[in-house]
């Protein structure tokens, strides 16, 4: 079924290099409408070089990336993706609120459609009642939160996410999971780096990655079955040529 | 609308930053009080010996701005020179007068001399010549030093605080990482550089007229011409910093390296903003002057300011401090390309 559905991002021969460091090897993938992809690997591998050339932050030294069919960057195509930096990336001394309101108004979202994709936001990462609050007072996994309802503010088509739950406890994790497959369900095509394996467990499709080579591409079950192993762990380590 | 959010966005970030806040209003109204005490306190008093001069010359001498000490040889007065006593001695060598000082401070040497200069001068012409009489084009012999540094000062001090804030705002942006965030949205790289503009520009206007006020109708520095010309002027020198601030903050990695860019980017300016007679500078690095916007704001700011000019003086120095600007701010779109492409 899913192989009848758009293509949402097409990565072609995408390689990137900073200064004679290759970072990005030869990268093809695609990925379709409505998937939640995960980039599993370890730090190092490339995932958040390529995710941000996905948000239109980087451009390939040769090859293309497109996305809904177009190349990037673009920011008509900006305009239908969310982003979520590793780093928080708040406005310390703001309150959520105003760190709310003017990523909002970025978006181009104005009066009472802002006030309310603002609560709406809040409440799916179940900060409703810490919107006042000056960031710089918020827990480590509030600002993550935070950070996540920003992405979400101008509900775009896609979400790209660079390590959303690291430093997440688990029941946090777990809740954020859900907001995830909850915006999934209602169309939001989802790309989620992470390093964490039972993390990558939760994708629809998973890309292995190491040394800035994308070694695998499959469903979880598929690739633990290709390597005849019980964990994403050890099909990594089969693929990797361990 | 995007630049209008992130004008509010900065102003926000000011307001909720007290101290920052408190720095860039209260730090210069501070400074400018010092200077003003201590270039306008009292004309130093010279402290002269005079050795074997007949009495009935030091009972003309106007003992009211200085301090006469005589002395009956000259070594006496010698010793009373080494021991810091006296400033300088005057002895009568067969007829005709001759100083000895005792020459480490430039100010005191001068002071001393001149005092010598009026008070025997006088006495041999008499005591009852013609004055001259001095008038002025400009100023008055009431104007003090604080009055010809002011308007450079005042200059100096918006461009210093605005450069740093701008620079440091911006560095933030960098490694807190919302710069990325920034541009992962659909916002266009004049759109930040224009908000940062707006939002700083309007805090400007608010803090070069708060610090203008204060020097001229506190401090009483000598303002002739028209306060709005000293805004104008101002606030297009802010506009200079707050562009060359963020330019130079990216070449700086954090808010120590943005520091290490004082001595090298604000202080030279200094020299070539007339606070130092431009003529007598070597050279070998006079040409840099032309090259820097205080350059020409300090002197818009003085020919308003002492001398009472008006748009048709400074238009000129004002078109290049808008010149500045829009060179700063072209270079810093281009700068913005090394973390987003378009």
């Amino acid at each position: 079924m899913m192989s009848n559905r758009m293509s949402w991002i097409s990565i072609q021969h995408v390689y990137k290099q900073f200064g004679k460091q290759e970072v990005l090897k030869d990268i093809n993938l695609e990925i379709k409408e409505g998937e939640i992809f995960g980039l599993l690997g370890p730090s190092g591998a490339g995932k958040s070089t390529l995710v941000k050339e996905l948000a239109g932050l980087d451009v390939p030294t040769s090859g293309e990336n497109l996305i809904f069919g177009e190349k990037m960057p673009s920011l008509k195509l900006m305009k239908r993706i969310g982003y979520m930096a590793q780093a928080d990336a708040l406005y310390e001394d703001l309150s959520a609120n105003e760190n709310l309101h003017f990523f909002a108004s970025l978006y181009g979202l104005k009066g009472k459609i802002k006030k309310a994709r603002i609560s709406e936001v809040m409440q799916i990462v179940d900060l409703s009642g810490h919107l006042n609050k000056l960031v710089s007072n918020y827990s480590g996994g509030m600002k993550r939160r935070l950070s996540l309802a920003i992405a979400l503010l101008h509900e775009p088509e896609m979400l790209i996410l660079d390590e959303p739950t690291v430093g997440i406890d688990p029941v946090l994790r777990k809740s954020i999971w859900e907001a995830f497959y909850n915006l999934n369900r209602n169309g939001t095509t989802i790309i989620i780096t992470t390093h964490v394996m039972d993390e990558a467990e939760k994708c629809d499709r998973l890309g292995l990655m190491r040394d800035g080579e994308l070694i695998a591409v499959g469903t979880p079950e598929a690739l633990k079955n290709e390597t005849k192993t019980g964990s994403i762990e050890q099909a990594f380590l089969v693929y990797g040529g361990a | 609308m995007r630049v209008i959010a992130l004008t509010k966005r900065i102003l926000q970030q000011l307001i909720h930053d007290k101290r920052t806040l408190g720095l860039l209003i209260f730090a210069p109204i501070l400074v400018l009080t010092m200077l003003h005490l201590v270039f306008n306190g009292d004309d130093y008093v010279p402290k002269v010996g005079m050795v074997e001069i007949p009495e009935a010359i030091v009972e003309q001498i106007d003992m009211t701005e200085a301090e006469v000490t005589t002395y009956n040889d000259e070594s006496e007065a010698e010793k009373a020179l080494v021991a810091g006593a006296v400033d300088g001695y005057i002895v009568l060598n067969g007829g005709s007068p001759a100083v000895f000082l005792e020459g480490s401070d430039p100010t005191v040497n001068s002071a001393t001399i001149s005092w010598i200069h009026s008070t025997f001068g006088e006495m041999q012409q008499g005591g009852n010549a013609d004055y001259l009489e001095v008038d002025y084009l400009h100023g008055s012999s009431d104007m003090g030093s604080f009055d010809y540094f002011g308007p450079v000062l005042l200059g100096f001090f918006v461009f210093f605080f605005v450069f740093i804030i701008a620079g440091v705002s911006f560095i933030r942006e960098r490694t807190t990482g919302t710069l990325e965030r920034l541009l992962s949205t659909p916002i266009r790289k004049w759109e930040i550089v224009m908000g940062y503009v707006f939002g700083f520009g309007i805090f400007t206007i608010i803090q070069s007229t708060i610090i203008a006020w204060y020097a001229i109708y506190v401090l009483g520095m000598m303002m002739v011409g028209s306060f709005v010309h000293v805004l104008l002027i101002t606030l297009l020198l802010a506009l200079t910093a707050l562009t060359l601030g963020i330019l130079i903050s990216s070449f700086a990695n954090n808010e120590l390296q943005m520091i290490q860019f004082i001595p090298i980017v604000v202080i030279p300016q200094i020299f070539f903003s007339g606070l130092f007679n431009l003529e007598t500078i070597s050279d070998w690095l006079s040409w840099v002057g032309p090259f820097t916007p205080l350059y020409y704001a300090a002197d818009a700011l003085r020919d308003v300011m002492v001398r009472g000019h008006g748009w048709h003086e400074i238009y000129i120095n004002l078109i290049i401090l808008l010149g500045f600007s829009l060179v700063f701010m072209l270079l810093n779109g281009l700068a913005l390309r090394k973390y987003r492409k378009i």
